[in-house]
């Protein structure tokens, strides 16, 4: 974990409220991994108060970091109005990202990654490493479904594509692709592959995660889930952002609660309790 | 000149008057990759109980305006646990330890606690977390009667020679006469603030933003509640005031020793700036220096009327 100063490269808005912004942090984008995130304090003063986090959406130019997000409250409104050429507290990289090639599933031959809205941000980065694995397993494939409330809504369909990834969408009103849920796109998917499948990788809004979790039992395929939390300190020491897990993957009525921020904010999904 | 930071707690001789509030600094090792830990004047635990706690129902915390509300509910891995896991970590850095404790069942437990870190060497003192909004197994809070406050306190002197502090709750009428009654049951030292009690409310959903409803609410927005508590208690008693509530720089914390505190505790800052421990010792040794004041201690209670 680091805590550095680091210069804002830039800061635009890609669509609608979503932005994209990228950081100077060469400690942190050296030994970032997929599914971690930094915790940014977006303000010089009180308001907010607390640090907010985003996911690591890509490693930019080697010494930089990326991120995706939606300018929708007090944080990340303060946040899009920063300027290049400032410099922003930045601390990370935080958490537990996605577990490649090992855990359940490491020896398939298929990714398939799902992703809900701004959840998408935090799956490039996957995308991208395991594009770079792939180049020593030939074999390896990923499909990435995109989900989105309209076609305007989807994201990063490009650098998806052009890390050679399989490309589907899913919309809310049926404005592009698939007309439903991501996670009902998810269903229809592995109903019609025919081949073995690796893991599941998931990042999108708690109840779409719920439904992913749900499926993953019901096809018997491990995935791994990006969760969200408020989180005060980020750094594993307030105790405030907790899940409860089940302790033991057998007995899920012995729970035991978990930091999102510590030992998440990826989880395997066959361990989180939702209630 | 070299001024002196050195301060004295009951028996504790720190090196600067800067420590950490319960329950934000974890038990130390979350912040290892951000300051030189030894710098600390003293490193207080997050609150240990007899047996293991899970903790409350998420969401846990929420932000307010300069401030945050939490209601973790003292998770915790309880006495052995802690001993076993966390002990080891903190005892090797050399700064004084202080474990803070609360009962979930009434002044035995208290005993308990203090009978068994009082056989530890490493430990150097023991915080009675009698104001933790967050496990009411009664309708009030120990620090919240002053006679119930004096038996705590008393039991737990009778088995511990270790530096008691004693830990005090903000919602009450009056402080100070809790703070006497701690510091004739033979208490060492206070702390004060523990967090306000406060709710906030989602006004879209009609909920509260944490799930235990209430909790405790902490950072720069109660500075000037605790300030004013601790120069109400400085008057009254004279045993050392350890003084927190919303400290996050160097002029915070100045603010509470000339109100009457002879250390001070960060807190919710931890959460927002790993760093401002470090940060407020050395802007303490500088303030210092430039008003040529020559030992920190004659800046505690110099409040000018």
């Amino acid at each position: 974990m680091f805590q550095v100063n680091a210069r804002l490269l830039y800061n635009k808005r890609i669509k609608k409220n979503c932005h994209e912004m990228a950081l100077s942090a060469p400690q942190i984008a050296k030994s970032a991994l997929p599914g971690q995130f930094i915790n940014i304090k977006v303000t010089d003063g009180l308001e907010p108060l607390l640090r907010r986090p985003f996911s690591i959406h890509q490693i930019y130019r080697q010494d930089g970091i990326k991120i995706l997000y939606e300018a929708i409250g007090k944080g990340s409104k303060a946040l899009a109005r920063r300027k290049s050429g400032e410099s922003l507290d930045v601390i990370g990289p935080l958490g537990n990202g996605f577990k490649l090639g090992r855990g359940p599933g490491a020896g398939g031959r298929r990714h398939v990654l799902v992703a809900g809205g701004m959840g998408t941000a935090p799956l490039v980065f996957l995308a991208e490493r395991l594009a770079e694995a792939k180049n020593q397993k030939p074999k390896t494939k990923t499909l990435v479904l995109l989900g989105a409330r309209t076609k305007d809504d989807i994201l990063c369909e490009k650098e998806f594509k052009e890390l050679g990834c399989e490309v589907r969408i899913a919309t809310d009103d049926g404005s592009r692709g698939f007309k439903g849920y991501v996670s009902e796109l998810l269903k229809d998917e592995l109903n019609a592959i025919r081949y073995p499948l690796s893991a599941i990788y998931a990042c999108g809004p708690t109840p779409m995660l719920k439904e992913i979790s749900r499926i993953s039992q019901e096809y018997d395929i491990p995935a791994q889930i990006s969760l969200e939390a408020h989180m005060a300190c980020g750094i594993g020491a307030c105790m405030g952002c907790v899940i409860k897990t089940a302790r033991n993957a057998l007995r899920a009525t012995e729970y035991e609660y978990k930091r999102v921020c510590k030992e998440g904010p990826v989880f395997e999904a066959s361990r989180v309790i939702w209630d | 000149m070299n001024p002196n930071l050195k301060v004295n707690i009951g028996k504790l001789n720190l090196k600067n008057p800067v420590l950490v509030a319960s329950g934000t600094f974890g038990y130390a090792e979350e912040f290892k990759d951000f300051i030189d830990l030894k710098k600390l004047g003293a490193i207080v635990t997050k609150t240990i109980t007899l047996n293991p706690r899970k903790g409350n129902p998420p969401p846990r915390t929420c932000e307010t305006p300069a401030g945050m509300l939490n209601s973790i509910g003292l998770e915790n891995p309880g006495i052995e646990g802690f001993l076993k896991e966390k002990l080891p970590f903190l005892k090797k850095l050399g700064v004084p330890i202080i474990v803070s404790i609360a009962s979930e069942g009434g002044q035995e437990e208290f005993i308990t606690l203090a009978k068994r870190l009082d056989k530890i060497k490493e430990i150097s003192a023991i915080e009675l977390n009698i104001s933790c909004p967050n496990i009411k197994e009664s309708a009030r809070l120990i620090s919240q009667d002053a006679k119930t406050t004096y038996k705590v306190v008393k039991a737990a002197r009778s088995v511990t020679r270790k530096t008691l502090i004693t830990k005090l709750s903000p919602n009450v009428t009056d402080i100070a006469e809790i703070a006497l009654a701690a510091e004739r049951a033979g208490s060492d030292a206070v702390s004060l603030v523990n967090t306000l009690a406060g709710m906030s409310i989602n006004v879209k959903t009609g909920k509260p933003k944490i799930a235990a409803i209430a909790g405790g609410l902490s950072g720069p927005a109660i500075r000037p509640v605790a300030v004013r508590m601790v120069w109400e208690v400085y008057q009254k008693i004279k045993i050392p005031v350890i003084g927190m509530g919303g400290i996050i720089d160097t002029e915070s914390a100045l603010e509470f020793l000339i109100a009457g505190a002879s250390a001070v505790s960060i807190g919710t800052a931890n959460f927002i700036n790993p760093r401002s421990t470090a940060e407020i010792i050395s802007g303490l040794r500088d303030y210092i220096i430039q008003n040529k004041i020559s030992d920190i201690n004659e800046l505690v209670g110099s409040l000018r009327v």
